[in-house]
């Protein structure tokens, strides 16, 4: 981390804890997020969905995690790997602070990937990964609730196809409301500034 | 074909014939950095190499084939307007003197139904073919599903 990075990180602690305070401070002028604000320009978290173990969850059931959305399918062998590594790598560097957050990786493919697949995937990568899947409707209502898109591209010859899906990572508070967006040109040192920042936030009242 | 085309021809065979191994586009390709990223189950792996040609001419990759996968294709991911995707390719040209990555989020080998387990630490052999049929025999070491950075 450089100085500059050091000297922003306490500056927007300061701000996250100045509220607390004094009652000032503004918050989402003053923190120095590195990654895009989508503060108050897109929904909460919110969807019907089943978990990696079988089980049938919402958005509510993440509150008091601050949570990363990401869609993929397992079947992809390139870019959803490399950002779920990514994201393990993201999650190692915020040490303990990492157990008070979520990766969701949400199928994009739940023809395939059973929530079995699901498991044994994520669990590949970091232990604070979620695989979720679930019905066609409830996946592209929330990939519509995020304005992101997938597309299942023809079959090959043995049946295989691949699915284009959006490279955003959307992030999240404890609180479920939409904060930060990720995308992959952006430094794994931004992912871990902002990261520690949101975290530090504390836990809902 | 013109005159000069086909004596051309016929020298190169003639090479060819004679065993002159170094006359072929693997013969002047140095690989290194080759791993495998292995996934749980049976799903497709990505396989990564950085090769470099040491030739006076172009080298093309064509294929590649391994008896530890029943297919491996050549891919390329890319993301543009925020969409990802992936893409088979027919080929890809290592510049003369020149060297390309096969490197995650862009050109990869897709390695599918591995005929036995393959398990992280594993050496996996793959043989990549090149545009004039020569072959160039790699060792690619499997990785975990959450390997980064460069090959230890
Ligand atoms: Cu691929």
């Amino acid at each position: 981390m450089t100085l500059r990075r050091a000297g922003r990180l306490v500056l927007g602690l300061a701000c996250l804890l100045a509220p607390l305070l004094l009652a000032g401070c503004n918050r989402d002028d003053a923190i120095p997020w590195q990654l895009t604000n989508v503060t108050g320009h897109m929904p909460d978290l919110d969807f019907h969905l089943v978990d990696d173990q079988g089980k049938q969850v919402t958005g509510q059931d993440y509150h008091g995690k601050v949570v990363l959305l990401y869609f993929g399918y397992t079947h992809c062998p390139d870019v959803c790997p490399l950002t779920l590594a990514h994201l393990h790598v993201v999650m190692q560097r915020l040490g303990p602070l990492a157990d008070g957050a979520r990766i969701l990786f949400v199928s994009v493919d739940p023809a395939r990937d059973t929530p079995e697949v699901m498991h044994a995937y994520v669990n590949a990568f970091d232990p604070r990964a979620v695989g979720l899947t679930g019905s066609p409707r409830e996946i592209e209502a929330l990939s519509k609730r995020y304005r992101s898109a997938f597309t299942r591209e023809p079959d090959d010859a043995n049946g295989q196809y691949e699915v284009s899906h959006s490279s955003a990572i959307y992030i999240f508070d404890r609180n479920g409301n939409a904060r930060l967006l990720s995308t992959p040109d952006r430094s794994l040192d931004d992912l871990v500034h902002d990261l520690h920042l949101l975290l530090s936030l504390g836990n809902p009242a | 074909m013109s005159a000069r085309r086909a004596g051309l021809a016929v020298v190169l065979m003639v090479a060819l014939l004679a065993g002159r191994a170094e006359a072929t586009e693997a013969a002047h390709v140095i690989p290194s950095h080759a791993w495998i990223r292995v996934l749980p189950g049976d799903l497709p792996a990505g396989a990564y190499v950085v090769l470099e040609n040491q030739g006076n001419q172009p080298a093309t990759l064509r294929a590649a084939s391994s008896p530890a996968y029943a297919e491996a294709m050549l891919h390329r991911s890319s993301t543009e307007n925020g969409v990802s995707r992936m893409a088979m390719v027919d080929d890809l040209a290592i510049p003369a003197h020149g060297k390309v990555e096969l490197s995650p989020g862009g050109y990869h080998l897709m390695l599918m139904k591995a005929r036995t387990a393959v398990r992280p630490g594993d050496k996996v052999r793959l043989q990549l073919r090149f545009d004039d049929g020569s072959t160039l025999e790699v060792d690619f070491l499997a990785r975990p599903a959450n390997a980064t950075g460069d090959t230890p």
